[in-house]
C-alpha cells in the first residue's frame, strides 16, 4: 500500500539571480512500511523532495499524495494537522528547542496534539529509554553531544505514532560510529512500529541500510525514469 | 508548557530583555509619577480654590456674582437656609456669610481688602477659616469689636495682635461705612494672596456695620467629594426659587481653575503618547530582533505541525512577560516614590510667585489617581502587545521551508 505518491512534480527556486531547478516532473510512488533512502549528491534535490513530502515546500507542478491525502486540497491549517499528527521531522542540524530539555523536547509534540501532562511526560521518558537516553531526560540540548541531540529528535519525531518519517541528511554532522547507532535505532523503530522511514544521504554506509535505494542526481532520478 | 518556553525564551538574552524592560520601567514610572505630580497640582489648586470661601456649591441673591454690591444680597435667609438644609445630604456643611469689598487702613497703610462676615462655628469644615487662626484667638459669634487677618496683611501693615485695624465700605443706604476693629488673632493661608485679601470679622459685627439686619451675602456648602458638587448644585435649585437665587456649582464659580484642569489633562495625554510612542519603537525592534533570530526555530514549530497562531501566541506571551514585569516595577518604583514625596511634599517656592498666580500652594503633594494608574498600564501593556504582534504576525506567516533556510 502507498504512503506516498508524487505524480509529475516540478520545483523551481530563486538563489540570487540564479534559478535552480530542482526537480523535474518527478513520479515516486513509496510504500507504507519502507526504509526508503533519497541518495545524490549536494544540490542534487534531496531536500526539496523531502520537504514537498513533509508539506513544508509546495511543488510548482504536480500532485503530492501522503498517507492518503492530498495536498493540493490542503489548507495551511490541515497541513499542519496532518504534520502534528501523521508526519515526523528529524534534520541535518537536529533543531531541537534550546530552551527545553530533552523530555521537554520530545513531550512538545504530543503537548501540541493535546495530551495529559502525565501521559505525555510517560510516553516522553519511554521513547527517551528505547533511543538510550535514559539518564538524559532533564539535559538541554546545549548539554547534549550531537549524537545524543539527533537521538532526541528521533524521539520526538516517532513520539505521537506517525505513519512516516522524514529525515535530511540525519547522520551528516555525526561521526560514523554514532551515525550508525542512529541508523539502527531508527531501522529498530521501522520495524517494531512499522513507521516508514524517508531519509536523504549521500554517504554509503547509511544507504546500506536501506531497504530501498532511490538515487537523484540534477532533480530527476538517476536512471532518468520515475521510480514506481 | 507555552508558559515555560516563553519565560525561558527572553532570558535567551538577558541583557536585551533586561533593557526593554527598563524602558517599560521608566515609561511606567514616568507616566504614574508625572501624571501624580500633576494631579497633585490640581488638587491643590481645587483645594485652595474651593476652600477660599468658595466651597462646593454657593447660593446667591440673583445678580450678585456680577454685580457684588450689598443690594443684591439675601434679605431674610432663615427660609432659604432652612429649605437648603434639607436638600443636602448628612455629611454635607453649610455656612452663611456676609461679604463686601472694604478698605483697610491703620495709621500708615490702607489697602482694598474682601471683607467676610461670618459664623466662626459654622465655618469649621466650610472654609480655611474653620481651621483657626495661627496666632492669637479666633472671634466668637458675637464679638462686635474683633477682627482677624492674614499673617501677610499684618506684615504689610506692620501692625500686631491687640492693635486697631478701620475698616470702610459702603452700608445699605449706600452711605459710607466705617467702623475700627481690633485684631484679635492672625491666620496663616497656603497662597499669600489670601492671606492680603480676606479679613474676618462675625457675621453680626458686619450685619451691623452694614445696617443689613439678619441678611447675608451668600451660602456656602462644603461637600464630602467635589466631584458631587454638580449634582447637588442641580438639587438645592431644583428646590428654592432659581428666579431670585443663582445655584452655582464649584466648577462654575472658578472657570479659570476648570481650563487649568483641562490644560493638564492634555499634558497628561500628550505625555503619555509621547512615552509610548518611543517605548513602543523599543518593543517593537526588539521583538523584530527576537523573532528573526529565532525565525529557524519557528520554522521548525511550524513543521512539528504548530498552527500560526499558536506562534502569534507564544510571540505575544514573551512580549507580555516583559511588559507586565516592567509594569509592576514600574508601578512600585512610582507608587513609592509618590508616597515618599509625599511626606514632605515638592518644594517649589522658587517659583513660588508664578505658582501663586495660577492658585497653587509653594510645595506641591503629588496624588495618585487609580484611573491614571490604570490607563498608564493598560496604554503600555495593551499597545506593547498591539506593537509586538507586528513582528508575531511575521513569524506566524512565514513558510516553514523558507523559515528553516534563516542562519
Amino acid at each position: 500500500m502507498a504512503i506516498v505518491e508524487i505524480r509529475g512534480v516540478d520545483k523551481t527556486y530563486q538563489q540570487g539571480k540564479v534559478f535552480v531547478h530542482a526537480l523535474k516532473n518527478i513520479d515516486l510512488v513509496i510504500e507504507k512500511g519502507s526504509f526508503a533512502a533519497l541518495a545524490g549528491p549536494s544540490g542534487s534535490g534531496k531536500t526539496t523532495l523531502l520537504n514537498i513530502i513533509g508539506g513544508l515546500d509546495a511543488p510548482d507542478h504536480g500532485e503530492v499524495r501522503v498517507n492518503g491525502n492530498t495536498y493540493r486540497d490542503m489548507t495551511q491549517t490541515q497541513m499542519a494537522e496532518l504534520r502534528l499528527h501523521r508526519i515526523g521531522f528529524v534534520f541535518q542540524a537536529y533543531n531541537l528547542i534550546p530552551v527545553l530539555s530533552a523530555v521537554e523536547n520530545v513531550e512538545y509534540v504530543m503537548q501540541l496534539q493535546g495530551a495529559a501532562k502525565k501521559e505525555r511526560r510517560e510516553r516522553a521518558m519511554a521513547i527517551l529509554d528505547e533511543v538510550g537516553l535514559s539518564g538524559k531526560y532533564h539535559n538541554r540540548p546545549a548539554e547534549l553531544s550531537g549524537g545524543q541531540q539527533q537521538r532526541v529528535a528521533v524521539a520526538r519525531a516517532i513520539v505521537s505514532d506517525p505513519a512516516i518519517v522524514l529525515a535530511d541528511e540525519p547522520t551528516a554532522n555525526l561521526d560514523s560510529k554514532t551515525g550508525e547507532g542512529l541508523l539502527q535505532i531508527m531501522q529498530k523503530m521501522n520495524a517494531d512500529k512499522a513507521v516508514t522511514f524517508i531519509f536523504s544521504t549521500h554517504d554509503n554506509m547509511v544507504m546500506a541500510y536501506a531497504s530501498r535505494l532511490i538515487q537523484i542526481q540534477d532533480g530527476e532520478f538517476a536512471n532518468g525514469a520515475s521510480v514506481e | 508548557m507555552d508558559i515555560t518556553i516563553a519565560w525561558r525564551n527572553i532570558w535567551r538574552n538577558p541583557r536585551r530583555t533586561v533593557i526593554i524592560m527598563i524602558a517599560v520601567v521608566i515609561g511606567i514610572w514616568s507616566m504614574i509619577f508625572l501624571s501624580a505630580f500633576m494631579r497633585g497640582m490640581v488638587v491643590d489648586m481645587i483645594e485652595n480654590g474651593i476652600a477660599k470661601l468658595t466651597g462646593d456649591v454657593k447660593i446667591y441673591a440673583e445678580g450678585f456674582r456680577s454685580d457684588p454690591a450689598l443690594e443684591n444680597r439675601i434679605k431674610q435667609p432663615e427660609a432659604l437656609v432652612a429649605r437648603v438644609k434639607e436638600t443636602l445630604p448628612d455629611s454635607a456643611k453649610l455656612a452663611t456669610r456676609v461679604r463686601v469689598n472694604a478698605i483697610a487702613q491703620n495709621a500708615r497703610h490702607s489697602a482694598g481688602v474682601a471683607l467676610a462676615g461670618i459664623d466662626p462655628e459654622m465655618e469649621a469644615g466650610v472654609s480655611f477659616i474653620g481651621d483657626g487662626v495661627d496666632t492669637g484667638k479666633m472671634i466668637a459669634a458675637a464679638d462686635s469689636t474683633g477682627i482677624v487677618v492674614g499673617q501677610a496683611l499684618l506684615d504689610k501693615f506692620e501692625t500686631k495682635i491687640g492693635h486697631k485695624l478701620v475698616l470702610m465700605t459702603e452700608n445699605s443706604a449706600n452711605d459710607i461705612a466705617s467702623k475700627a476693629f481690633r485684631i484679635r488673632g492672625v491666620y496663616r493661608a497656603k497662597l499669600e494672596s489670601t492671606e492680603k485679601r480676606f479679613l474676618f470679622v462675625s457675621k453680626a459685627a458686619a450685619q451691623e456695620m452694614l445696617d443689613i439686619g439678619t441678611d447675608i451675602s451668600e451660602i456656602s456648602v462644603m461637600l464630602t467629594s467635589h466631584d458631587r458638587a454638580g449634582p447637588v448644585a442641580e438639587t438645592i435649585a431644583a428646590n428654592i426659587d432659581t428666579t431670585a437665587y443663582s445655584v452655582q456649582p464649584w466648577q462654575r464659580l472658578l472657570p479659570m481653575l476648570q481650563a487649568y484642569i483641562g490644560i493638564f489633562d492634555g499634558f497628561i495625554i500628550l505625555w503619555y503618547i509621547v512615552v509610548f510612542a518611543a517605548m513602543g519603537f523599543g518593543i517593537i525592534n526588539t521583538t523584530l530582533m527576537a523573532v528573526f533570530e529565532r525565525m529557524r526555530e519557528f520554522g521548525l514549530l511550524k513543521a512539528l505541525g504548530m498552527r500560526p497562531w499558536r506562534i502569534l501566541r507564544q510571540v505575544l506571551i514573551e512580549s507580555g512577560f516583559i511588559l507586565v514585569i516592567g509594569a509592576a516595577v514600574g508601578n512600585a518604583l512610582a507608587l513609592s516614590m509618590v508616597y515618599l514625596i509625599g511626606l514632605y511634599g515638592i518644594d517649589l517656592s522658587a517659583l513660588a510667585a508664578g505658582f501663586e498666580y495660577a492658585g497653587m500652594s509653594s510645595i506641591i503633594y503629588p496624588e495618585v489617581f487609580l484611573g491614571d494608574v490604570v490607563l498608564a498600564n493598560l496604554v503600555v501593556i495593551c499597545l506593547g502587545l498591539v506593537v509586538s504582534a507586528y513582528p508575531a504576525f511575521k513569524a506566524a506567516r512565514i513558510m516553514p521551508v523558507e523559515a528553516m533556510r534563516y542562519t
